[in-house]
């Protein structure tokens, strides 16, 4: 078992194995996606009932909170893809590692834009600078530096090695982010999908919540696969098996 | 030649920054006279009335502190990576992240500690809360190590690069939130008389992980620069 998965993994770092394997998901993904998409659109906008307290106006979590979760979750595939680079030097972890981070900055945007579009009508402004925004924003600013430092190194491979170290530095203001909300006194509310034991939150707005998560993380996944093949097909331009590609 | 022992290289190298530091004294002014000349905009602009300044004075030290800790980063390491010595150093028998260690102190107290000196100065001059200085104090003595440690994996990242100025600040100043959050409110907390001990307890953590930690973060960098 162990042996099939290193074969496989192995496998999975050469380029054009990895080029040919993410063209065969690419169509099965996207379909996936449009049907979780639809689900869950359905399910919270129209099948889910309005909130007691806060109306039609919660409907946007639908959209801020998978969002929110992939702006941290994506930050972290980096950081793993940057532990991989540095360790074992693989091409395929420095591709998508970078790929990721222009798809994590977006989601963290949308996260502070549909966050402040839903903080006007509820807390009667868009921005505060609460413990959780602030974060947020911070988040951002760190995508930016990731792809900023990218840019700015002319070795690609060199600048992948530094892009590698600064996202696993930058990791450790991932904990800062998770616990502001018990560190600071702050208007945001607190979690509520994570408390497994009895949810405050009703299964009715949770089942779609949870499809458009899943949702988004297939779309970071389609969106990631489309990056990489370009990246590899431009790195690898001067090599036979994209010479063969775009001959057949 | 007689082999130097890992103590009298760290030593040695301290030793070799503060006298270069020393001899070019006019860039040893610069981040200080960076951070007084921050503070005096403040009252110039938002106002000069006593009981506002007060009030944002943590807020203003430590923001003048942290620019000007993080204009004088570049000074890490730049002179010695354009004469060939970082590379030297590389090479050297002895654990790179030691030598950093070695060189950030050197930094630190050419560029940190004068900060310390000055700020109950301008503490003054805003009106800071007279019980508060001493966490004033702690908190800078905790904190701009803290920065320095942070900043010279920023600058070890973009060393090799010839406008790394700007890329800098997006790297480093995000990670030194943390600090900021906490000194500032170590500071706020004190002058209402109350205990600042959370506070500077997390200050301290700060500091040990980044000790412990980025000596190794910045040699791994200063590797890849320098290949």
């Amino acid at each position: 078992m162990f042996k099939w998965f290193t074969k496989w993994f192995h496998r999975l770092g050469s380029p054009p194995h990895f080029y040919r394997i993410a063209g065969l998901w690419l169509p099965w993904l996207s379909g996936l996606f449009g049907i979780l998409v639809i689900a869950g659109l359905y399910g919270g906008l129209v099948l889910a009932p309005p909130d007691y307290q806060q109306g039609e106006s919660y409907r946007i979590i639908f959209v801020h909170v998978p969002a929110a979760w992939m702006s941290l979750f994506i930050y972290m595939v980096m950081a793993f893809c940057g532990v991989v680079v540095l360790v074992w030097r693989m091409k395929l972890a420095e591709i998508v590692l970078i790929s990721a981070a222009p798809v994590g900055a977006s989601f963290t945007f949308l996260a502070l834009v549909t966050g402040s579009l839903w903080g006007k009508p509820m807390w009667g402004t868009y921005w505060v600078w609460d413990a959780r925004l602030t974060s947020e924003l911070i988040l951002l600013f760190l995508y930016l530096g990731v792809i900023g430092l990218y840019g700015a190194i002319d070795d690609k491979r060199v600048a992948a090695r530094a892009v590698a170290t600064l996202a696993i530095v930058g990791v450790v203001n991932i904990p800062i982010i998770h616990y502001s909300v018990e560190w600071w006194n702050s208007l945001h509310q607190g979690p509520t999908v994570t408390k497994f034991d009895k949810p405050s939150i009703h299964w009715s707005m949770l089942i779609p919540l949870l499809l458009m998560a899943l949702a988004f993380k297939l779309y970071f996944i389609i969106s990631l696969f489309q990056r990489v093949r370009a990246e590899l097909l431009h790195r690898e331009r001067n090599s036979r098996w994209v010479e063969e590609l775009i001959r057949s | 030649m007689k082999r130097l022992s890992l103590n009298q290289a760290f030593w040695y190298l301290l030793r070799r920054d503060l006298l270069l530091a020393f001899r070019n004294r006019s860039e040893l002014a610069n981040p200080l006279l960076f951070f007084i000349m921050v503070i005096t905009l403040f009252p110039l602009a938002v106002g000069a009335e006593p009981n506002l300044l007060a009030r944002i004075a943590p807020g203003i030290i430590w923001v003048a502190a942290l620019l000007a800790s993080m204009l004088s980063l570049d000074g890490i390491f730049r002179s010695d990576f354009e004469d060939g010595t970082l590379e030297q150093m590389l090479l050297s028998a002895h654990p790179v992240p030691v030598l950093v260690l070695a060189k950030v102190t050197a930094h630190w107290l050419v560029t940190g500690l004068p900060l310390l000196i000055i700020s109950p100065l301008l503490a003054m001059m805003l009106g800071l809360d007279e019980s508060a200085y001493g966490i004033l104090l702690l908190t800078i003595l905790l904190g701009t190590p803290v920065l320095s440690l942070i900043g010279s994996i920023g600058v070890a990242l973009t060393i090799g690069l010839r406008k790394g100025g700007i890329i800098l600040s997006l790297l480093v100043l995000p990670l030194y939130v943390p600090v900021l959050i906490f000194s500032a409110s170590a500071i706020d907390v004190a002058a209402v008389g109350l205990s600042a001990t959370a506070q500077i307890k997390m200050l301290l953590a700060f500091l040990f992980l980044a000790l412990s930690l980025s000596p190794w973060a910045t040699a791994a960098a200063l590797r890849m620069s320098m290949s």
